[in-house]
């Protein structure tokens, strides 16, 4: 393969990993806002949050891409095609990954809340200190799937014209008609990164369980545990 | 016979119910500067939500508690008694503190932490004097080598010690204490009662106390209020009410409860 198609290959790979972590950091914040907005107790904070991450939910990231990259232009604002795509991944994650942030506060027993209202924490203070470290660790495991499922829907901005891990690919297709083998090797590198991204997040659940004084399961699928 | 130094907590026409359960029922009562009262009774009998209406947990749905002259959910207005504001709350809350059935201790924070968080954050106190007295404070309840421990790597009877040492590291004026063994054995109960006991002796802090545990009822407090249904059937010194009690009702609790231990 020439160098100048390997070069689309690495560049179309900085990209798809660029709309994966950025998608998933602003998609972190939409999901802490609306998910925290969600148990707010303002009516009108409560009803932002919930239009958001059902709206959200059901706009297929795709269209949503459609929206930003071709009609919004049309009313003046110029968005940069990279930016465009990582707005559209992370309001359409940030708004599943909103109700695993409210699940996951409200799964914090009620008795930790009552506790740091004993002790006269403010309000501010029993969620960051009391609440959130708590919840934080039980949204790790389906953050983690979130994630997958971002990276794997990053793929869809090939279809506007950026040249993501998928566009370069096509690219390549196009050029050597090598149809199979481009997207077999397509599937084994998005394969591989979601392996790296899943082990990178296994990691951090275990500092998380640490940090409670639980342990977890060594290794990357999981022991069982042993019953002592 | 009642010890009563002045109405430090006082209970004004209280009425509590949960849909169309009345838990408490035009309640009133006071309880005196560093008093201990322990309030017994059926489950059900409203004892826990008084606990939890001082703590601020449970709303009154009417009536009035107030704490040294301060209403605790109600503000003066001129002449008028108005909801009272977030911050009155919290002012009149930073005297009371609470140990609870189920310890609550935070598992995000490691013992020492648990006991020195609210002092450092809340009262405002140095980070290494909030630990000097942490640490005095966990000696006391016989954990000074727990220091650096995980709240999750502690049996109940430990856990439930730390929350003892927590509560007494805001300097409460008040401390309720809601079933506090109820959740330990018998003999893990035991020990906790004993740093209570020591507790009890050495501080002149009001006390409210939940339990099913008699005999310790009966060493610490000045005053036991027997409940049934929502209200006060009988209040009187622990000699009286546990040795001849007078209403029926209460003979038949005592005499349940004696069975069961």
């Amino acid at each position: 393969m020439s160098s100048g198609l390997m070069s689309f290959i690495w560049e179309g790979l900085a990209n798809t990993l660029l709309l994966t972590v950025f998608g998933a950091l602003l998609g972190l914040v939409f999901a802490f806002i609306a998910g925290l907005g969600r148990s707010s107790e303002r009516k009108w904070v409560r009803g932002i949050a919930m239009v958001y991450t059902e709206v959200f939910r059901g706009f297929p990231s795709l269209v949503l891409l459609f929206v930003l990259i071709f009609i919004i232009p049309t009313f003046g604002f110029q968005l940069n095609p990279l930016i465009a795509g990582i707005l559209a991944l992370a309001l359409n994650i940030g708004a599943y990954a909103a109700e695993v942030v409210r699940g996951a506060v409200k799964a914090v027993p009620p008795g930790q809340l009552e506790a740091a209202i004993a002790l006269n924490f403010t309000p501010v203070q029993r969620l960051r200190k009391v609440i959130l470290p708590q919840a934080v660790v039980a949204m790790i495991p389906p953050f983690t799937n979130n994630l997958i499922e971002l990276l794997k829907a990053t793929s869809l901005v090939s279809l506007v014209y950026i040249s993501d891990f998928t566009f370069a690919a096509q690219l390549i297709r196009a050029s050597t008609g090598e149809t199979a083998l481009v997207f077999f090797g397509l599937l084994v590198g998005y394969g591989i990164i979601a392996l790296v991204f899943t082990t990178a997040m296994k990691l951090l659940e275990r500092m998380a369980a640490r940090s409670l004084g639980r342990t977890v399961p060594s290794g990357l699928f999981g022991r069982k545990e042993v019953a002592a | 016979m009642t010890t009563t130094n002045g109405e430090f907590i006082t209970f004004d026409g209280v009425h509590k119910s949960f849909g169309k359960n009345v838990v408490l029922d035009d309640l009133h009562f006071s309880v005196g500067a560093g008093e201990r009262v322990t309030l017994i009774g059926p489950s059900g009998s409203g004892k826990t939500t008084i606990l939890r209406m001082l703590m601020t947990l449970t709303r009154p749905d009417r009536g009035t508690i107030s704490v040294d002259g301060d209403y605790l959910y109600h503000e003066k207005s001129g002449d008028q008694l108005v909801p009272a504001s977030e911050a009155h709350i919290r002012k009149v809350r930073s005297r009371i503190t609470m140990v609870f059935q189920h310890f609550n201790l935070f598992p995000n924070m490691k013992v020492l932490r648990n006991v020195t968080e609210a002092p450092i954050h809340v009262l405002g106190t140095p980070k290494d004097e909030a630990e000097a007295k942490g640490k005095e404070l966990l000696e006391l309840v016989g954990l000074g080598d727990k220091l650096n421990a995980h709240p999750s790597q502690l049996s109940g009877g430990q856990q439930q010690r730390v929350a003892i040492a927590r509560a007494l590291a805001v300097d409460p004026d008040v401390l309720l204490l809601d079933e506090v063994t109820s959740a330990l054995d018998p003999e893990i109960a035991a020990e906790v009662l004993d740093v209570l006991r020591d507790i009890a002796k050495s501080t002149d802090v009001t006390m409210l106390l939940v339990t099913h545990a008699m005999k310790f009822a009966r060493d610490v407090s000045h005053r036991v209020l027997m409940f049934n249904e929502g209200k006060i059937i009988e209040d009187a010194s622990p000699e009286q009410l546990f040795n001849e009690p007078e209403h029926d009702r209460t003979k038949s609790f005592l005499r349940s409860v004696i069975d069961e231990s």
